[in-house]
């Protein structure tokens, strides 16, 4: 180990620890504003990959169809549920038709765009679009009306909706793994460090996104009704927010951010369609880091597990995935330690 | 008349079984779907190929899904011994689901054929024999060819699973045995998200080869690692990284790469020296005539080396005792362990009462990717 090495490693880290950061801010961004512990968070990020994969070789990526199923569950439930809610049919129409349609019409346009070979950057919009409509479908389906459970309740449905998205990923997507094309293919050295073109996108990306989320929560009306959430939802509601509302919102947000992420690692690593799982699992790590509640912690936390993944893979390779979550352990311990005791809705 | 229909459900069955009784029952469980019906969807358009009658006598295929889950596999297993009384059974092409066949199967003293490399406790498998070659037999060809090539320091990079640990308990003593060191052994998993600290680990060792152990297209990542650190030295592959997947997602990387296949696959590439090549050109055409161009694929070999198997060893058995009996079923695993060499598509297996995996060194091809096609290497 000398210092090349450890600036090799130190970069390959951060690398991958930027990806695990956006998908910690996710997790924590779900958790505070709607109790669900999301574990098929890191799926988007197979979603989102290999949807580009799909659109590359010219095909119709199979999330299209689920999409379009999905939507019309969705649809229908909103449809029915505001039926007998307001006891006119027309509502409930009205609101069918508005889960339904924007997801519909991206469904539609994918179809119809990925056989015709448009450049990357067009697919690479779409594969985004598609997927973060999956979001409030998702949550739509699973967990709105259940919104009031417990978190325990609320974790086992996310493990439900994990195996499912795994199972229908390697219907749509098949066993074997896929290499996207680099966005941007240029290299610079600094020294012992070669820094790829992919790596620097990687982490302008997530800079940005994180000064958007930060922007969106600061300064936008949408962003501030789901900071009141995240505070409280009984207060929240009383002001006028709807919960539903900001739950489908929220898990946009998160399935914009899988997608996104899923963009970012693709060229970098092959992605399968079971490869979320512990991409997701290690931004949960991060996310514990920040005690599922501070952004600021939860970035910190994902650098920092990046890093140790990075030096443990050199150091004890098969002991690698040990190390990381092991992590867990001594940040569990300090977080009990530090609050004494735990708060009425946990 | 519910009861009425459970009579004539069961008296038809009673007929059914008492007709099949008299014919040579064969059991099959596949991975028709789950994660692995990739695996088993071709073995069983193979098993479409399957003789109706051998030495005079019909047989029967009862072919199950076992849905790639290891507690339908042992259902099925059940089944066959319990209702159809089967003479042998064929499967599973999934490692976990055969495994946990095997105990059924033994248990009712009738031979198992795996498609998988099941390793089990030694004398567990008196019942059990093995289609696909054992790791040692690929891992024998890898080390010759290191030793023609003047190869006198290799780096190991395989999966942390099983597939992984199997092939460096396998290769690690023949290493030895060459006088070729092992100078970093590193690990990764499928789904890592980089395997740039292990391939630097590898290259500051800087061995003349570099052996990676890995399955399909996950086989590419670790080499697209070392050639970013830019390693000159040779890079081997493993049989299970010998699919299309692998120059699929290599691309350039992996040109000059050298792959250990079976020879089931490569044909009319073999060499004529090579003891299967009649074999697996025969395989190779009756399969791609039946299923299409460029559809043949390892699975199904091991089916067609399972009809060649049943077309030996039943002759044999039918001479000593009817089928459909206990005797019948020892005979034929007897004549398993007595049919000696046997020139398979997969390459020649010699199954003996001590070795119920059986290929002989012969069986290893080596090839070298050469504009993303894999190429005999002579």
């Amino acid at each position: 180990m000398d210092i090349s090495i450890a600036s090799i490693l130190t970069l390959d880290g951060l690398t991958n620890g930027a990806v695990y950061a956006l998908l910690g801010l996710a997790t924590v961004l779900v958790f505070t504003v709607t109790r669900v512990i999301f574990i098929p968070q890191g799926e988007f990020v197979a979603y989102g990959a290999l949807t580009l994969a799909m659109m590359q070789a010219g095909k119709v990526p199979g999330t299209v169809w689920l999409l379009l199923i999905l939507a019309v569950v969705a649809g229908l439930m909103e449809g029915v549920g505001q039926w007998r809610h307001a006891h006119n049919p027309v509502t409930g129409l009205k609101a069918g038709l508005r889960m339904m349609a924007p997801p519909l019409v991206i469904a539609l346009i994918t179809a119809w765009a990925a056989p015709q070979q448009f450049p990357m950057a067009v697919q690479a919009i779409l594969s985004v679009l598609l997927v973060s409509a999956f979001g409030p479908l998702v949550y739509r389906v699973a967990y709105q009306s259940l919104e009031d459970a417990t978190p325990l309740v609320l974790l086992i449905v996310s493990v439900g909706v994990h195996f499912a998205m795994t199972g229908l990923g390697l219907l749509f997507f098949g066993a074997e793994g896929f290499r996207n094309p680099s966005f941007f293919d240029a290299r610079w050295s600094l020294g012992p460090v070669t820094l790829s073109g992919q790596a620097l996108i990687i982490f302008v990306a997530a800079a940005a996104m994180i000064v958007l989320l930060w922007l969106f929560f600061e300064r936008s009306l949408f962003g501030k009704a789901l900071r009141a959430t995240a505070v409280n939802r009984n207060g929240a509601r009383l002001m006028g927010i709807s919960t539903h509302t900001s739950g489908q919102l929220t898990f946009l947000m998160a399935a914009l951010i899988g997608a996104l992420s899923g963009l970012l690692i693709g060229p970098t690593t092959t992605v399968f369609y079971d490869s979320g799982f512990l991409i997701g699992l290690k931004g949960f790590v991060a996310a514990v880091v920040g005690g599922l509640a501070s952004y600021p912690m939860a970035l910190i936390g994902a650098l920092g597990v990046g890093v140790v993944e990075s030096f443990g893979s050199f150091w004890a390779s098969a002991f690698k995935e040990v190390i990381v979550f092991t992590l867990i352990l001594p940040v569990l311990l300090w977080l009990s330690l530090r609050s004494g005791h735990s708060d009425e809705e946990h | 008349m519910n009861l009425k229909k459970t009579l004539v459900t069961l008296a038809v069955t009673a007929l059914a079984s008492g007709a099949a009784l008299a014919d040579i029952n064969i059991g099959v469980s596949l991975a028709l779907t789950g994660p692995g019906s990739g695996l088993g969807i071709p073995m069983q358009n193979q098993l479409k190929l399957f003789p109706k009658t051998i030495a005079g006598e019909k047989v029967n295929l009862i072919i199950l899904d076992d849905a790639t889950d290891p507690g339908k596999g042992a259902a099925n297993a059940r089944r066959f011994v319990t209702e159809d009384k089967v003479d042998v059974i064929f499967g599973s092409c999934i490692t976990a689901v055969a495994a946990a066949m095997t105990d059924v199967a033994s248990e009712a003293g009738t031979v198992q054929l795996a498609g998988s490399p099941v390793g089990v406790p030694a004398g567990k498998d008196k019942w059990l024999f093995r289609l696909p070659q054992s790791n040692t037999v690929m891992g024998h060809a890898v080390v010759e060819h290191m030793k023609k090539q003047g190869v006198k320091t290799v780096g190991f990079l395989g999966y942390t699973d099983a597939y992984g640990q199997q092939w460096l308990d396998a290769v690690t003593p023949m290493l030895e045995k060459a006088g070729i060191k092992m100078v970093a052994n590193e690990r990764f998993a499928r789904t890592d998200t980089s395997v740039t600290p292990q391939a630097l680990k590898i290259t500051s060792a800087n061995p003349d080869a570099v052996l990676i152990v890995a399955s399909g297209s996950g086989a590419a990542m670790p080499q697209l690692a070392l050639v970013e650190r830019s390693y000159k030295g040779k890079v081997y592959q493993t049989h299970a990284a010998a699919t299309p997947d692998l120059p699929r997602v290599g691309g350039k990387s992996v040109e000059g790469t050298f792959v250990v296949s079976g020879p089931a696959l490569l044909g009319d590439q073999l060499p004529d020296s090579h003891p299967s090549k009649k074999a697996a050109l025969d395989f190779v055409n009756k399969f791609e005539a039946a299923n299409g161009p460029n559809s043949r694929n390892q699975f199904a070999g091991h089916a067609y080396d399972f009809q060649i198997t049943m077309e030996k060893v039943i002759p044999v058995a039918l001479k000593k005792a009817k089928p459909g009996t206990p005797e019948f079923r020892a005979a034929i695993r007897d004549g398993l362990e007595t049919m000696g060499r046997t020139v398979f598509a997969h390459g020649v297996m010699n199954w003996t009462k001590d070795d119920h995996w059986g290929y002989t060194l012969e069986t290893g091809v080596m090839t070298k990717v050469v504009d993303g096609k894999f190429k005999v290497e002579n």
